[in-house]
Order: C-alpha cells, then structure tokens, then sequence
C-alpha cells in the first residue's frame, strides 16, 4: 500500500503512543521484548486494546479486550472506520492531501454499523465505539499486529483493513503513530528486503521493472529472469502437479510446519531431487536425496539479520561449527562453483558490498557501520545519513515526496473458508507459547520449567457438554485427518474455540488438520481457523 | 532534551552533566569512580545499598549518588572521612552477614575503604537458607543476596512486569520470595532470567555457571565474549555469548542497547542449548 515492506514505528516510538491496538498479536509470549517497549507506553498513560478471540496473556495489559470471532477483522476494523467517519473524527486535511479513494471506502464501510459487527463479530457495540473513539481522537497511534492478521485465506485484506484506519485518522508516518507488523523469526525481514521474494530483487526492486533488472544484471554479469518466481504455497502446488521437480530447501522444516502436512511430506517425498541444508536433520531433511549440514546463522556464522523496526545488525561467530558443518554462504557458493559458475569464496562482508551497490535503502550501511553503531534502519541511503526510525513521512509532505497519494482499500468481511458444521463444530486456532518456537528444532534444546506440551485448550462448557476432563487424552479431527492430544480446561477461551500450540510435531503432529487453504495474494495459509470435531478415545 | 546542562562541583572541580543526570553521573563524568551495589543504569534506582554516598553540601545527611539529580551549583565532596567512614562500614555490614567471595566487583571499594568484615566474626553470619536448585535454568543460592532490590525491580515494572517475586518479611527474617515461597517451577516466574542478569553478587547464578562453578571449572577471566543477535522471532535482541572452551557458557544483553536495555526473554537467555546439541548433552 505505501509502497515498502516493513514495520513503519521504532519500538521507542510506542513509549510516547498514546492509543495501542494489539490485533490478532500475543506479543507478550511471542515478542516478549517487545513488549517490553508496550509495558513502557501503557506505564506513560497509554491506552491499549487488545483484539483476539483469545484472552491472551497481552490482553491482560490492555484496557479492554475485543474478543472477536475468529476471521472477523475485517468486519470490526470497518465498523471502527465507518463509527470515525459518522461521528467525523477523521482527519480531512490528511485524507484530502496524501489519500485517495476515500469516498468508495466510506460508501464500502456504510454497512458495518455498530449493531452489524457486534452481530457479526460477537464485540459489543459499545467496544467497537469506545475503541474507534479513543484511536481517532489520539494524537499518537498505534496498530500492532501479527499472525492472527495474516494467517487467513484474506490475511492481505486483513492488513489492507487495518492500514485504512490509518489513512482515515493520519496515524503513520509521524514520529510515536503508525502500522507495525510484527516479524515472526529473526531474518523474515531481512529475507525480503534481500530479495528472497518471488517478485522482488534486494532492496525491493520489481523483477518485472526492465530498469531494476539491467542495475542487477551489470552487477551480475547475467540476465535477471524477467518473470516473478513462485511463493512457497504455489511451489507445493507446482509439486503436486508434477512441475517442479526438484527443490532446494535452506533453513525450512515444511514437513512439520505446513498446514495439511500429510500433503506435504507426500509431494516432497516425491520429488526427482530433494535437497535440504540445516542445522539438525530436521523431517524434511530425513526426505532429502542429499542433505549440507549448515553452521548456526548466529553464533557459528558472520552475517547480517534484520529485525521488525528495520534494523540491521550483524551476527558473529562465537563459537566453531561441529563436524562438517558449514557456514550457508560457503556452500551455496561451492555449488553454484560446482555447477560451473566462478563465485568464488565470498565472505559475508563481500556480499553486504554487493548489496550496498544495489540496494539504496541500504547503500549508506558500511559494514564498519553496522559494526560501530550498533545498527542500522533503513533507508538509509548514504553514508553520512542517520538511518529511519520511522517510514512514510512523504505523506505528510507538501508535494508527498514526489510520489502519488496512498489509497483507502475496499475490502469486505469474508469469514473462515471452513465453515462449523455438525460434524466439524468447534473452531481451532493455533498459536505460539513463550518459551518454545515453531516446530521446536531450536527450542527443544533447552530444559524449560514452564514448557506443558502442544494440549488442546478448551473452554470447560465445550468439555462438559463433551464429557472430557481436564488432561485426558482426545481425537481431534477436522475434515484433513486426525491427531491424538491432551485436553487442556481454558475459562479465558470463548465457549466454540480452541487453541493449541504447535511446538511438538514429534507427539503432536498438529499440522494434519490445520486448513491449508491460503490467500492468493500471499501465499499464506489459514492456519488461523480450522472446524474441527473432539471425540473421546475410549 | 533541549534543557540547559547543569554544572555541579564534584571534590571542588566543575563539571558539566546534561539536564536530568543524578550525582552519580556527575561523578563519573569527573572522573570519579564510585561503588555501587544496588545501583544499575537499566533499572530505577531504590537508594537501598547506601554505598554510593557522598557529603552534599548544605545537606545534613549523606545523599544517595545514584538517585539524586544534579542540581546547579551543587558541591559534593566524595572522599571526605565522613564518605570513606560511611562506605566501609556499609561494605563491612554486607561482608559481615553475606557471602561475597563471588563478587568480586567489591574487593577494589573494600581495600580503598579498608573494610574488613572479619573483624564480626571468621565467617559471615548468613541467611542460613537452603540452596534452591529447583529446574535446569537458575539457582538461587539466599546466603548470597544482600538484598538490593534490583531482581524485584527486574521482574516487576522496570523491565519485565511479571511480578514474581518480592521482599517477604522484615528485619533479619527479610527474604526476596516468590509468592507463599513456592518453588520456582509452580510460581508466576516465566524464566527470563532478568533478575540473575542485575544480581550483583550471584545470589541468582545460572545454572551453566553454578554447575561448572561446583566442577571447579568457571574460569571467567579466560572467556570470550561476542555480540549477536538472537535467533528466535524477529525483534533483533542483541546477545552477548560468554564462551569457554568453545562453548556457550552464559548470555546477557548490553544494558545500553535500545532493544533490550540489558533485558531478554527466557528463549533469548536460555534457548541456544541447541548450538550444542541440546539440553542432554554435557555442559561440562
């Protein structure tokens, strides 16, 4: 929408927000730092709001929680805008001069009133307002969000929903307002700002703009393919068709961490060629034809990451690699050697150079920079600039920069793509625990006191009504398989949703019945809602 | 931020300290080195150690550096026989009821100050609590802590706003505790190891530490220290890796970096287990 991949506030900006939306984010478990910042912003006189259909850990800091149904965003974000635009706390200044497209999003949003979203929503009305209320009229504000925006079948019309509310009240692109994402693992940022995106190349340059591709190609020496690649989810699909045949997997455990995985590790085990390259030999590697033992990213390897306020820094070897593990850079580049090209040998630093060629927002990162300063935001375009704690401030620019004005979206309410059924009537959702991480490669080294296992949380109504207690052992089934568990008794959770981490594919091999379902402009799947069935074992 | 900076005379020589600076600040920007024990820059002063006093002029008591703002025109004297009197017998007190044999941050303030806990008795006259080794993360070892507060701060509302633990009692039966003492494991504790990161004198130690500490094996003099960044979710915290013998022995977070503020959770502080193979490998 504006234009640039990343979060658009600093996490020092949120000390002085005066207005938080936590949506679909439990960043207390799953950004614990961050959070810290938040707790810094609500002890300045904050005010929070927490959206998710859990009662989350998060939300107990918030001043009130917003417990939609799940996959409803988009019905409540446009009853917040159509409730701001009928009581005219919007700004018109801003809307006039850096938006376009007001008047179809405001005809778009007329139908979400606040009876319809709390009738579609299960919020009362009276949230809806007081939340619209304190989020207009805030000087400074905030929209935080993770997953529980993106992992639906219209995760990007979730995200697209949420950043009207900005353009409608003029909260981004100042210093303490704006939309941040929040990033999920350490380098997802940094993956796409250096090109790992089927559409882009380093530093966000459009594979399909000729221009971009002729500054790669003198660099590189080779033509650039002119055509976007496939994202993960369309890769699988190339798989199953018998298109893509062979694959080289860095850094990815997909045959624990898909939705619908027995589909997975079926279109990988068929593959002509599956080559993996990681740390452990993690499921997916136990598929693979040939296997590159990779060193450890961060302790083991020189490099750089980037994290969610768009700050580079680097990462240093501390310790030597076991065995014959190696540093990734070093074996992609005997590869690419091996099948005939001259890369040579290069170092992290030589390639950070390249990228500095290539990419302005990250030309004036010196690695001598990165080095003394702790650091750096892009853009940052030159040496002597200071890097950008916040983005988009063309938007509040006379002449916007040089650049269009940002449009409003038309985007419309679209609940789960699996419906609750009879036979399906319970809702599941998933999510992280703090103290463990994805698919538990690197999180079960470590002997945590507080660590419980993947359980199925379930409100003790459903369970009385079922007739299952606190810690049995259950079938839970939605219409792709079934996976054995333990039940869990969860008050906080709304009577009709369930909620599992999925952190032990090893016990629980949760990711049989999740909803692989995925938005087409994404690519990422509905992990977020799944209908699922509890049956007792005996 | 724009306010004008203020000048104070620390032992008769002018300094000039940015607007909002405490006492201590002005010390340091002298020159002037000065213990502290309870004192970190990551965390709200509580003014509960004592030892960083120094003689105010016009005031009639001895003021606490790390808390008192720089005010202009101040005169502070801080190595005055009333300021030296005052930190021995503060470093001596301690001595005398704490183990501080691995603190050893205190030994220089306890020679320039000629404190000599000894003089109380052979050995300190301890808690007498019982070592806690209740998981495989932290230990907590009572007859060490000089309760300086800066744990509780650390778990409360200076950093991570868990709130599980507090000072139960008062007097000698004083104790920093989780609630109704329960065991680690069952309390509010959610292990991110903030506290052990500001205890000054390993009251609280890492259990990597403690076990190679019990093989006579924790030689810190000879470790490696590298900054990264952490490998899990996407906030950038930066990590310190202690190494020794190639191996990770310990992470902290640098207390000045805009991230952390010295503060990281129980996946940054105790998650690169793996690095080596994982929980059941040996660790020494």
């Amino acid at each position: 929408m504006f234009g640039a991949g990343g979060g658009t506030c600093s996490y020092q900006e949120i000390h002085e927000a005066d207005v938080i939306l936590l949506w679909g984010s439990n960043a207390r478990e799953a950004h614990p730092i961050f959070f810290h910042h938040v707790m810094k912003g609500l002890d300045n006189g904050a005010r929070m709001y927490a959206v998710d259909p859990r009662r989350t850990s998060s939300s107990r800091f918030a001043d009130a929680w917003l417990g939609l149904d799940v996959g409803t965003d988009i019905a409540l974000a446009n009853a917040v805008g159509r409730h701001i635009i009928a009581n005219g706390w919007h700004n018109p200044a801003f809307i006039e001069h850096s938006t376009s497209g007001f008047a179809q999003y405001a005809a778009a949003v007329e139908p979400y009133t606040l009876d319809e979203a709390e009738r579609i929503t299960g919020v009362p009305a009276s949230a809806i307002a007081d939340m619209a209320e304190a989020y207009a009229k805030a000087d400074k504000a905030q929209i935080l969000w993770t997953l529980g925006i993106t992992e639906h079948h219209n995760g990007v019309n979730n995200v697209l929903a949420l950043c009207n509310l900005a353009l409608l009240t003029g909260h981004v692109g100042r210093w303490g307002s704006g939309l941040v994402p929040l990033r999920g693992q350490n380098n997802v940022q940094g993956g796409g700002d250096m090109g790992a995106l089927p559409n882009k190349l380093p530093g966000f340059a459009d594979v399909v703009d000729p221009e971009a591709r002729a500054r790669f190609e003198a660099v590189y020496g080779r033509p650039v393919p002119a055509e976007p690649g496939l994202h993960l989810t369309l890769m699988f699909e190339a798989m199953a068709r018998g298109e893509l045949r062979a694959v080289y997997c860095i850094g990815e455990n997909p045959a624990d961490s898909e939705a619908d995985v027995a589909h997975t590790r079926k279109v990988l085990g068929d593959l002509d060629l599956l080559i993996v390259q990681d740390i452990f030999l993690t499921r997916t590697a136990e598929l693979a034809d040939v296997v590159f033992p990779a060193s450890v990213a961060w302790a083991e390897s020189e490099g750089t990451v980037t994290s969610s306020e768009r700050r580079v820094q680097r990462v240093r070897a501390a310790v030597p690699a076991p065995g014959e593990a190696r540093h990734d850079i070093d074996i992609l580049a005997d590869v690419a050697n091996a099948m005939g090209a001259d890369w040579g040998r290069p170092t992290a630093h030589d390639l950070w150079e390249e990228l500095r060629q290539l990419s302005p927002l990250h030309r004036g990162m010196t690695w001598d920079r990165l080095d003394a300063e702790g650091g750096l935001q892009w853009p940052c375009p030159s040496e002597d600039h200071p890097g950008s704690p916040f983005l988009h401030g063309w938007l509040w620019e006379p002449d916007l920069g040089g650049r269009g004005p940002s449009p409003f979206s038309v985007v419309h309410h679209a609940g789960p793509t699996e419906e609750l059924t009879a036979e399906f009537p319970l809702r599941l959702t998933t999510g992280r625990a703090l103290d463990s991480y994805n698919t538990g490669v690197q999180s079960d080294g470590f002997a945590s006191p507080i660590r419980s296992g993947d359980a199925l949380d379930v409100n003790p109504a459903d369970a009385a009504r079922l007739g299952i207690t606190d810690g049995e052992r259950v079938l839970v089934s939605s219409p792709r398989g079934s996976v054995e568990m333990a039940v869990r008794l969860q008050p906080d959770l709304p009577a009709g949703l369930t909620f599992t981490t999925f952190h032990f594919p090893d016990e629980v091999d949760l990711n049989l019945i999740t909803n692989d379902t995925w938005d087409p402009l994404s690519g990422t799947a509905e992990f977020k809602a799944a209908a699922i069935r509890i049956d007792r074992i005996n | 931020m724009s306010e004008t900076p203020v000048t104070i005379t620390v032992d008769g020589q002018p300094v000039q300290v940015p607007a909002g600076s405490t006492v201590l600040d002005a010390c340091t920007a002298a020159g002037v080195d000065t213990p502290t024990i309870c004192y970190a820059p990551n965390l709200t002063p509580v003014n509960v150690c004592r030892v960083c006093v120094v003689e105010l002029e016009g005031s009639r008591t001895l003021v606490p550096s790390c808390s008192r703002r720089a005010e202009a025109g101040m005169a502070v004297q801080t190595d005055s026989e009333r300021v030296r009197h005052s930190r021995k017998m503060v470093l001596e007190f301690l001595g005398s009821a704490v183990e501080l044999d691995q603190a050893p941050q205190l030994d220089p303030w306890m020679a320039r100050y000629g404190a000599d806990p000894g003089r109380y008795g052979p050995a300190p006259a301890t808690m007498d609590e019982p070592l806690r080794v209740q998981d495989d993360l932290y230990i907590r070892d009572y007859d060490r802590c000089v309760l300086c507060y800066k744990c509780v701060e650390a778990c409360g509302d200076d950093a991570q706003h868990t709130f599980a633990i507090a000072v139960a009692g008062r007097g000698f039966g004083a104790r920093i505790r989780t609630e109704f003492d329960t065991a680690l494991p069952e309390s509010a504790c959610v292990y991110c190891g903030n506290c052990v990161a500001v205890c000054p004198t390993n009251a609280l130690q890492f259990k990597t530490e403690f076990d190679l500490r019990q093989a006579a094996n924790w030689r810190p003099e000879e470790h490696s220290v590298t900054r990264t960044v952490c490998s899990y979710c996407g906030v950038g915290c930066n990590l310190e890796l202690h190494v020794q013998d190639e191996r990770i022995v310990k992470v902290t977070s640098p207390s000045d970096h805009e991230v952390t503020n010295g503060h990281l959770c129980i996946k940054g502080r105790f998650g690169w287990a793996y690095v080596h193979g994982g929980a059941d490998s040996d660790q020494t």
